[in-house]
């Protein structure tokens, strides 16, 4: 199960469409690395809309995806995690310090156009 | 309790772990967990099949419904041959990881369900138990 990735201007919006497995998640981080690169994309935005569970994996996938990425000065923003989902995130003990999230597709390309504004 | 409501996925892969929980998942919301709740069993199962892969490569999860005179529920069993654990209060301590993976597994799964045992052999396994009833 691929993720697409979609490259809007300097920014890459990657739409997790179903629930992934390990390799599926390590699968997205290559890509959305890769394609960071070659575009020099300022900012990327993971929608986690569908994912029906964010376990320990998942959540240390997005935080890795995440730090690497602000390695190559852009941001990443997480979207789109269900209330249930972050609920039993905390219950979990799972944390995503360090890592932007917000609502929705909107909130989070919002977000990442403040932060260009900021930078430039 | 019919035998045939149960319901067994081998652990070989990490497919195999999106498959389990996704059946656990249903199955909660069969007997009539909230979708919160649901998602709670969702991700308990995930972990303890991911520990199953990690340290035993090969296993399996079994979830089942249960049922008493006072409230319904789900039973998961996570059970392998692995190596087993040496030392089980390590393992419930948060932080702690043999694996140099995540370190969150058992104390966190022990957290979003009611019930929790585990019984564990060095060279012969270990076997996970956990319920979750309806409130």
């Amino acid at each position: 199960m691929e993720v697409p990735i979609l490259k809007q201007g300097r920014f890459l919006i990657a739409t997790i469409q179903a629930a992934l497995s390990d390799a599926d998640l390590l699968q997205l981080r290559r890509a959305l690395i890769d394609q960071v690169i070659r575009f020099r994309s300022r900012g990327v935005i993971v929608d986690v809309t569908a994912l029906d569970v964010m376990d320990s994996f998942a959540t240390r996938t997005l935080r890795d995806i995440t730090n690497v990425i602000r390695l190559r000065g852009a941001d990443t923003v997480i979207v789109g995690i269900q209330p249930e989902v972050a609920f039993a995130m905390v219950q979990l003990g799972l944390t995503m310090e360090g890592v932007a999230t917000a609502l929705d597709l909107e909130e989070g390309l919002a977000h990442l156009q403040q932060r260009a504004a900021r930078n430039t | 309790m019919p035998v045939s409501q149960d319901i067994l996925v081998s652990i070989r892969s990490d497919v195999d772990i999106v498959v389990a929980r996704q059946k656990g998942r249903a199955m909660a919301a069969d007997i009539g967990f909230s979708a919160t709740d649901a998602t709670l069993i969702a991700t308990a199962i995930s972990e303890l099949a991911r520990n199953i892969l990690m340290y035993a490569q090969t296993g399996e999860v079994m979830t089942r419904r249960v049922e008493t005179a006072q409230s319904k529920g789900i039973l998961i069993v996570a059970h392998d041959n692995g190596p087993g654990i040496r030392s089980i209060p390590d393992v419930l301590r948060d932080g702690y990881s043999t694996s140099g993976g995540l370190g969150l597994g058992l104390p966190g799964v022990r957290r979003l369900m009611d019930e929790f045992t585990i019984e564990s052999e060095l060279r012969r396994g270990t076997t996970v138990t956990v319920r979750k009833w309806l409130k």
